[in-house]
């Protein structure tokens, strides 16, 4: 968990994430159409590096920056990479368990784990609204309650 | 691919988001009434800070919350030109007794509160500038 008051965190251009989930999003419907454990799989890949070196190391950051970002103007504003990688572990919690659903046999876990990603994945892409940052406060709310419990 | 129930899934995954997306933008930072009554009331030793001479702008944040930033400097911006009144920005993780009493669900909630601490105008989501004025108008008619 990343200190939430540093000196200076990491600073991205806001098209990135948005560009990402558009990618995400489309990987994530050809999963659910052709069933394929692998593709799954190799998203799971592209969350983990998202949420472990940050977006711009990610194979969607890197496309980004080399294809779309030279054609766009400079960003306006810059944002603050914590909450888009936040969402990438979120996304690679149920990238690894429908991965490991359909991969095992069980496609109905595969299934439902890759809805659920695909409704974050769409809702970032069409409407730039971050579910799993929104589901955050919850979350530490929920464990805060669990700890006193 | 002889199974459809792929694919069954991923239009009604994508009609249900496109849906909540919509309604969701619609009410997105609205600002709206107290909710349950309008009993709340919070004192500067409730925020840790001072409150407004005539009126308070509190916001809850967290770090990942991608549009607290935004509002940090609408809020800002609005307190530094309006006399009396001051921004209060809360870390919602390290308040989560007020995230409680306040019935915060989300990051960024903005509370617009009068000179006593009473909520006027209560928004979740990012407001509209606007709205805060507006809202502040209301907080500050005495």
């Amino acid at each position: 968990m990343p200190d939430p008051t540093p000196g200076a965190p990491a600073r991205v251009d806001p098209r990135g994430p948005r560009f990402a989930a558009v990618l995400t999003t489309l990987v994530l419907l050809v999963v659910l159409i052709t069933g394929s454990g692998v593709l799954l799989a190799a998203q799971a890949v592209v969350f983990a590096l998202g949420a472990a070196l940050g977006l711009r190391w990610s194979p969607y950051g890197w496309l980004y920056r080399r294809l779309v970002r030279p054609r766009l103007g400079p960003p306006r504003e810059l944002e603050d990479e914590r909450p888009p990688r936040f969402a990438q572990t979120v996304g690679l919690v149920f990238a690894v368990v429908g991965a490991t659903g359909y991969l095992a046999g069980a496609a109905w876990l595969g299934i439902a784990a890759t809805a659920a990603a695909l409704a974050a994945a769409f809702l970032n892409a069409a409407f730039d609204y971050c579910l799993g940052c929104e589901v955050y406060l919850l979350a530490v709310r929920g464990r805060a309650r669990l700890g006193h419990g | 691919m002889s199974d459809p129930t792929g694919l069954i899934v991923a239009a009604v995954v994508l009609v249900l988001a496109t849906a909540f997306g919509l309604v969701r933008a619609r009410r997105d930072g609205r600002l709206r009434r107290g909710g349950r009554g309008d009993a709340l009331r919070l004192s500067s030793g409730d925020l840790g800070e001072a409150l407004g001479e005539r009126a308070t702008l509190v916001q809850f944040s967290t770090a990942m919350c991608a549009t607290c930033p935004g509002t940090r400097r609408l809020l800002a911006g609005v307190a530094a030109g309006a006399p009396g009144v001051r921004h209060v920005e809360i870390d919602a993780e390290t308040r989560l007794d007020l995230v409680r009493r306040v019935e915060v669900m989300r990051t960024p909630t903005v509370l617009v509160l009068d000179r006593a601490g009473r909520l006027v105008r209560r928004a979740s989501g990012p407001p509209t500038r606007a709205d805060i004025l507006a809202a502040l108008d209301l907080a500050t008619a005495d």
